[in-house]
C-alpha cells in the first residue's frame, strides 16, 4: 500500500510540473494543463500522507 | 519566506517555544516537541539568575545544552530549510521586485549574491555559535541580557509576528476572493487601506479560522505544511513556466525589464541587500540558534542554501514572471501590480489557488501560535489560549489593511532592522568578549535581570536607523547590517563602562 501510494505521489508531482512544460512546448492546451494539475494536486494530498513522514 | 515545517525528515513540530521569528518563513523547530504545551517555554519560568534555573526534562532542552545523543543528521536540516522558505509571501515578493523596476540581471545575479551572503551568515555565525553552545536564542540571551530584557525582545517579536501573519492572511484572501469575482475588490500594491466591506469580511473569516486552528488543532496544519512543501515548490515553478509560455519567450533577460522611462526603485545592490537581510533575524539575529543547536556539525549551516536557492531564488523569479505577464499582456500598471490570487489563478487554475491558500495558511498558523506564546511569555499568568486569541485578533486586524503585504519589502526590512541587531550582542559575547576585556554572559555573572548596556546598544542604532528610514524614505532592507554592527560596537563600549568585570580581570 505504501509503495503504491509512493508511486502515485511521485506521479502526481510529475503531473504538477510536466503539463506546464508540455504547454510551453505547445504540446498541450491550457485547459488540459490546468485540469491535470488539479487532479495531480488532489492525488498528491490523497497519497502523500501514507508515505511522507514528519510534520506532526 | 515565511517559516514553515516541511521536509521529509522528521522535523516539524514547530517549536514555538524556542524559536524566534522567521520571516516569511516561520521558525520551525525540528525534531519533535509538542506545540501545544508551553510548560517548558524558556520565558515562562525565569528566575533572576538564569544559571540557577532548572533544566527541563523532555527533548526540547530549553534551558540546557542539547546532549550528544539528541543531535540530528544533515538531511533534517536540508529538508527543513527547503520547506520553510517556500511560502505564500513568495508570491508577493517576486512581483514586488518587478513593480520596483528590477531587471533580469539584478534579479538573477543580485539574488545569487545576496542569498550566498545569507547562507554564509548562517554557516559561519549562527551554526558556529549554535554547535558550540547548543542553547536556544532565548536562554542564550537571558544569560547575557537578563530575564526582563528578553521579555522586551519578546514583545517586539510577538507584535512583528502578528503583522507578518497578517500579511499571510492578506495573501490567502486574494486567492479565496477569486471565485467571488468582482464582488470582492482585490487590493493593488498601492492600497494600504481596506478595499471594501467584502474584503474586510473575507479577511476576518480567514483570520478567525486560522486563529481557531492555532488554538485547537495545530498539529494538522503543521502536517499539511510538511506534506504540501514539494508540491508547492513545483506549483511555483509551474507558474514561471506557464508565464514564459504565454509571453512567448524563455529568455529572462528579455522578459524582465524595467518599464521604459521609469526610474527603478531597486537595483542590483538593493536586491542583494534584500535577499541577504530578509531573514536577518534568523541568521545575524541568531534566532536559528534554536534550530541549529541540534546540528552535529557547524557545516550543517550550509543547509540554509536549500531554502535560499529554491524559495528565495527559483520561487521569487517564477513569481516575478506572473506580474511581467500581467503588465505586458493585460496592461496592468506595474507600480500598482495585481493581487497574487488572480495572477496565480490565471496561470495554473485551481491548483494555483489551492497553493496560495495552503501556503498562506500553513505559514500564518505557526506565526500566530508563536506570537501567542510570545505574549504569554510576557504575562505568565495569561493562558495560552488567551495569548493566541490576542495574537490572532491583532493578526486579523492587520490583514484587513493590505499595507503589510503590499509593502512587504519595506516591512521585512524593518522587521530585520529591529530584531537582527540583538544577535550582535551574542556574537560579541561568544567571539570577542575575552579579547576586548568584557565579561561573558554578564547577567549570569552579576545576577542582573536587565542589562542596560544591551538595551542601549540595541535601541540607539535601531532608533537612528528607523528615524533615517522614515525621514528620508531610505529603503529599510539596507539597515539591518549597519544597525547590527553598531549594536555590537556599542555593546562593547557600554559593557566596558557599566558592565561587570570579566572573570580574568
Amino acid at each position: 500500500m505504501t509503495q503504491i501510494a509512493k508511486v502515485l505521489g511521485l506521479l502526481s508531482l510529475a503531473g504538477t510540473i510536466v503539463p506546464p512544460l508540455l504547454y510551453l512546448a505547445q504540446a498541450m492546451s491550457e485547459g488540459a494543463m490546468k485540469a491535470i494539475m488539479l487532479v495531480s494536486a488532489i492525488l498528491w494530498f490523497s497519497t502523500a500522507p501514507f508515505w511522507m513522514k514528519g510534520g506532526n | 519566506m515565511v517559516e514553515r515545517t516541511k521536509g521529509e525528515d522528521a522535523f516539524i513540530a514547530l517549536s514555538v517555544r524556542t524559536l524566534g521569528p522567521r520571516f516569511v518563513s516561520i521558525s520551525v523547530f525540528p525534531f519533535g516537541g509538542a506545540l501545544d504545551t508551553v510548560a517548558g517555554h524558556p520565558l515562562m519560568e525565569s528566575p533572576t539568575d538564569p544559571s540557577a534555573a532548572p533544566a527541563h526534562s523532555g527533548d526540547e532542552f530549553e534551558r540546557e545544552p542539547v546532549p550528544k545523543n539528541s543531535l540530528k543528521g544533515a538531511s533534517s536540516f536540508w529538508g527543513m530549510y527547503a520547506g520553510e522558505h517556500t511560502a505564500g509571501t513568495e508570491f508577493m515578493i517576486g512581483p514586488l521586485f518587478v513593480a520596483w523596476g528590477a531587471s533580469a540581471f539584478d534579479l538573477i545575479f543580485g539574488l545569487l549574491l545576496g542569498n550566498l551572503m545569507a547562507v554564509l551568515c548562517w554557516r559561519y555565525l549562527t551554526a558556529q555559535i549554535a554547535t558550540q553552545k547548543r542553547l536556544t536564542l532565548y536562554f542564550q540571551l537571558e544569560r547575557i541580557t537578563g530575564r526582563h530584557l528578553v521579555t522586551l525582545y519578546n514583545l517586539f517579536n510577538g507584535v512583528l509576528f502578528c503583522f507578518l501573519a497578517g500579511a499571510m492572511v492578506t495573501v490567502s484572501a486574494t486567492a479565496i476572493g477569486v471565485p467571488f469575482g468582482d464582488s470582492i475588490r482585490m487590493p493593488s500594491f498601492s492600497d494600504t487601506m481596506p478595499t471594501g466591506a467584502a474584503w474586510i469580511l473575507t479577511c476576518v473569516v480567514i483570520g478567525a479560522a486560522m486563529t481557531l486552528v492555532a488554538i485547537r488543532g495545530y498539529g494538522f496544519i503543521a502536517r499539511m505544511g510538511h506534506l504540501s512543501a514539494p508540491w508547492m515548490f513545483l506549483v511555483f515553478v509551474a507558474c514561471g513556466v506557464v508565464m514564459m509560455a504565454k509571453l512567448g519567450s524563455t529568455n529572462l533577460f528579455e522578459l524582465i525589464k524595467p518599464a521604459a522611462g521609469s526610474t527603478p526603485k531597486i537595483g542590483f545592490w538593493g536586491i542583494v541587500a534584500f535577499s541577504w537581510f530578509c531573514n536577518s533575524a534568523m541568521h545575524l539575529g541568531m534566532s536559528d540558534l534554536s534550530v541549529l543547536r541540534f546540528a552535529r556539525k557547524p557545516s550543517y549551516g550550509w543547509a540554509s542554501a536549500a531554502g535560499m536557492y529554491l524559495g528565495h531564488y527559483v520561487a521569487w523569479i517564477s513569481a516575478a514572471l506572473l506580474l511581467v505577464y500581467w503588465v505586458r499582456e493585460k496592461g496592468v500598471d506595474p507600480t500598482k501590480g495585481a493581487a497574487p490570487g488572480p495572477m496565480v489563478w490565471d496561470a495554473v487554475g485551481w491548483a494555483g489557488l489551492l497553493c496560495v491558500v495552503i501556503a498562506g495558511w500553513t505559514t500564518a498558523n505557526p506565526t500566530i501560535y508563536r506570537a501567542g506564546l510570545a505574549f504569554q511569555g510576557m504575562f505568565p499568568k495569561m493562558a495560552r489560549t488567551t495569548g493566541t486569541l490576542l495574537a490572532g485578533a491583532v493578526c486579523t486586524i492587520a490583514s484587513i489593511f493590505p499595507a503589510f503585504a503590499m509593502k512587504l519589502l519595506d516591512f521585512v526590512g524593518i522587521y530585520g532592522t529591529i530584531l537582527a541587531p540583538i544577535g550582535a550582542v551574542i556574537v560579541v559575547d561568544h567571539f570577542l568578549a575575552d579579547k576586548v576585556g568584557i565579561a561573558k554572559e554578564p547577567a549570569v555573572r552579576s545576577g542582573s535581570v536587565f542589562n542596560t548596556a544591551v538595551l542601549l546598544a540595541w535601541v540607539i542604532p535601531v532608533g537612528i536607523g528607523l528615524l533615517i528610514q522614515q525621514r528620508y524614505e531610505f529603503p529599510a532592507f539596507f539597515l539591518p547590517l549597519p544597525c547590527w554592527a553598531a549594536c555590537g560596537v556599542l555593546y562593547i563600549a557600554f559593557s566596558k563602562m557599566m558592565g561587570p568585570k570579566p572573570a580574568t580581570a
